[in-house]
């Protein structure tokens, strides 16, 4: 897998995801975590669904819109293995319940207001997800 | 109008994300491959995103409440909270194993990739599981 390494265009999109999570701050008073806003609209009964759906519904319309423009890098490699990606899609849905964010919510949010919780939450996130990383890519085998 | 700017902020959300190349898994894998081909591009993200944040949030909350959906909330500031840690690292290993995580999958939906939605469906199902057990776990605040 060939990797090109964007850092103009990582800094440009991080820019988006924080004017996204300042405008719904300001206006909404929510806090842009996307685990959050998708965990709380199942099987809740607290009546605010119309806002969670409506950023929901949101997130795949911008990803269509941005992979319009040629210019953009569009590049897109995953495992096509099943047994994995049920596997880490189980352990990313209930990990980001039980402890209260993923990466915009705590590592960008929360961060952002400077809650020692999320930067422990993320530094902790961060820590596991290099470290299995590196076991599958140094220890188990070299793919 | 409330669900029209989080309509219009999941959009700009989501053209980020795609924009930023994190809705490559490799990618995403790649700064994590420390010690293998690294590559920087989340640590720009992450900076870009925060540049505006620090200085967003901070203007935000100078207000006493938000401009259309009443107070600010309000956030719990213990340490001393095992699900905290657990819940970080099961994601961590999620994330690591395969390259998704929430924001970056859910822009995706669009590109008509299988992968993204089997790793989709089962991160709901993992989210359903923990909302059902957490009616179980006694309530501490």
């Amino acid at each position: 897998m060939e990797i090109v390494s964007n850092p103009s265009w990582g800094f440009l999109g991080g820019l988006f995801i924080g004017l996204s999570a300042v405008g719904l701050l300001l206006v909404n008073g929510k806090v842009a975590g996307v685990s959050g806003i998708l965990g709380g609209s199942l099987l809740s009964s607290s009546g605010d669904l119309s806002w969670r759906i409506a950023f929901v519904v949101g997130l795949p319309l911008g990803g269509l819109l941005a992979i319009q423009f040629n210019s953009i890098p569009n590049a897109f490699a995953v495992t096509a293995n099943p047994a994995l990606l049920t596997a880490a899609g189980l352990l990313v849905g209930l990990g980001t319940q039980m402890g209260g964010g993923c990466t915009s919510g705590h590592g960008v949010c929360g961060i952002s207001r400077g809650s020692i919780r999320s930067l422990v939450a993320t530094a902790t996130f961060m820590f596991f997800s290099g470290a299995t990383v590196f076991v599958f890519r140094h220890v188990l085998e070299k793919t | 109008m409330v669900v029209l700017v989080s309509l219009i902020c999941g959009i700009v959300f989501g053209v980020g994300v795609t924009v930023s190349g994190m809705t490559n898994p490799a990618q995403v894998l790649a700064f994590f491959d420390v010690f293998g081909s690294w590559d920087p591009t989340l640590g720009y993200v992450m900076a870009g995103a925060l540049s505006v944040t620090v200085l967003g949030y901070a203007g935000a909350r100078r207000r006493n409440k938000s401009i259309l959906g009443g107070t600010f909330p309000s956030h719990p500031t213990s340490l001393k909270d095992v699900k905290l840690f657990l819940g970080a690292a099961l994601f961590g290993v999620g994330w690591g194993l395969v390259g998704f995580c929430p924001g970056p999958v859910l822009a995706s939906l669009g590109r008509g990739s299988a992968e993204v939605l089997i790793f989709s469906g089962s991160m709901v199902t993992g989210m359903l599981v923990w909302r059902l057990l957490a009616t179980f776990l006694p309530k501490r605040s």
